[in-house]
């Protein structure tokens, strides 16, 4: 599996795109959509509300577990992917594209993102 | 977990080599799914998938007082068994207690083949042994005798005709036979815990990776599929089936577990924990204990094993197993809950997910049931 170069992972395995006009896409990894099985329920912040770097923000249910999803920066939630929410099954076919989960307008980063190397070294091991 | 490096099935390099992703079940590194665990749930539900089920604790019993000793081991009338029909029971302790639900194999008219749950099999052994002072009868140890392969799904039977001259069509369910399947010498058995027709396989372990590679290659074109434990544990819970360690456990009677069939008083024999279970079929008759009932999901989060069940504010049950169902598209659970809330149709009654009571309809079980 390869991680695109042109995005930065936290630890808790969610992607991050560069901003455009302030907003970034956030995702979970292919790494983390495989370990986790088939999602089938979305739990997304709420539009509007503000998102903490390193805190949870929502979850995600698989077949065995539920797993909390993590705010990889600090900012409001602009969107999240209503795609998803119907579908939750896109965050494993397509973890990196139409498997995005939201939208978020960066107020602050935290410095210990990792590029895509890095993460891949991370995940191994 | 205990720290000692996990048991290797003798389909290790197969399931490697189609890139399972394994998980540690009872000390067995076992494979947990192959690719999309929903996918392997509807190939069964649909077409059919083929199991290792290695991990399966066999335990051979024979001699002239076979039969006796496990009417006397077991709550069920293993003597009345035809030889070569099987039966659904447990073992239960002195105070009642389940130990484990096994499947017992009447092999010939002085042997029988038990078949216990990995996690139990050890306990299952010891307690076997301990009961057969006194009869002329031999225990023994064949979990690693066999390889257990089980192909499961409405495409079974016709794939597996295609690999033996075993006489499937009048080979009921519950009923097991000794034959060739794919050249391999195998006990043929009409059993599985998909809810779907199918037949479990014991062979060999140095055959079991030819039976597998004969049966993928039969079943290629019918859309058989290799699954993983992920997907039988939500094909069980679909059907209602119990799991030991979560419908089952020491601390209940199979009266407690709405199972109190599998317990044959009417048998001869004293059997272990006579007195205590007919004190617990007799307060189960009085006084109504929780009752296993079926919950379905209004909403889409899925209840957990432990998550307590709730009405009007008050804990009324808690879940043994859950998971969302591939079949119904929703949220299921097994659950424990007090009598009076257990009736299908109970209005009110939700799970407690993670701080939020989430609204439930209680269900008869199963919730899935094949059409014959």
């Amino acid at each position: 599996m390869s991680n695109p170069q042109q995005l930065r992972y936290s630890k808790e395995h969610e992607w991050l795109s560069d901003a455009e006009d302030g907003v970034a896409t956030v995702g979970i990894t292919e790494f983390a959509a495989n370990a986790l099985g088939d999602v089938v329920y979305a739990q997304l912040p709420d539009v509007g509300s503000t998102v903490t770097a390193g805190e949870t923000c929502g979850e995600l249910e698989s077949t065995k577990s539920v797993s909390d999803l993590y705010a990889p920066v600090t900012g409001e939630v602009t969107e999240i992917n209503e795609d998803v929410v119907s579908d939750p099954s896109l965050v494993n076919s397509a973890p990196f594209e139409g498997g995005w989960l939201f939208k978020v307008r960066v107020a602050e980063e935290p410095e210990d993102l990792l590029t895509a190397d890095e993460y891949a070294a991370f995940s191994a091991g | 977990m205990s720290s000692s490096p996990l048991r290797r099935t003798a389909l290790d390099a197969v399931h490697r080599a189609l890139g399972a992703t394994m998980t540690d079940f009872a000390g067995w590194d076992m494979p947990l799914r192959y690719g999309s665990e929903r996918d392997e749930h509807l190939a069964v539900r649909t077409r059919a998938g083929l199991f290792d089920l290695s991990h399966m604790g066999e335990i051979t019993v024979t001699g002239p007082q076979a039969a006796a000793l496990l009417d006397h081991a077991l709550v069920g009338d293993l003597g009345a068994v035809a030889v070569g029909r099987a039966r659904y029971t447990m073992i239960c302790r002195e105070d009642g207690g389940i130990l484990d639900d096994l499947i017992v194999y009447r092999l010939r008219e002085t042997e029988y083949m038990v078949v216990a749950n990995a996690s139990n099999a050890q306990v299952v052994l010891d307690a076997l042994t301990e009961r057969s002072a006194g009869f002329d009868a031999e225990v023994r140890d064949d979990r690693d005798a066999y390889a257990l392969l089980a192909v499961q799904g409405p495409e079974s039977p016709g794939i597996l005709k295609t690999l033996t001259d075993a006489d499937l069509d009048s080979l009921k369910y519950y009923a097991g036979l000794p034959g060739t399947v794919g050249g391999v010498p195998a006990l043929i058995a009409r059993t599985g815990y998909t809810g779907e027709d199918g037949f479990e396989l014991f062979v060999a372990p140095a055959d079991a990776e030819k039976l597998w590679q004969a049966l993928t290659d039969a079943g290629s074109a019918a859309g058989l599929v290799p699954c993983g434990l992920s997907c039988r544990d939500t094909l069980r819970l679909e059907a209602g089936m119990p799991l030991y360690g979560h419908e089952l456990s020491t601390g209940l009677t199979p009266f407690d577990a709405g199972l109190g069939r599998v317990v044959k008083f009417g048998k001869e024999a004293d059997f272990v924990g006579r007195a205590a279970l007919a004190e617990a079929a007799a307060r189960a008759e009085q006084n109504p204990p929780r009752v296993l009932v079926g919950l379905v999901a209004e909403g889409r989060r899925v209840p957990r094993a432990g998550y307590a069940v709730v009405a009007g504010g008050e804990v009324i049950g808690e879940v043994t197993s859950g998971a969302p169902s591939p079949t119904l598209g929703r949220p299921i659970a097994m659950a424990y809950v007090d009598a009076a809330h257990a009736a299908p149709g109970t209005a009110g009654v939700g799970v407690d997910i993670r701080g939020t009571h989430e609204p439930y309809e209680v269900v008869a079980l199963p919730f899935y049931r094949r059409r014959k």
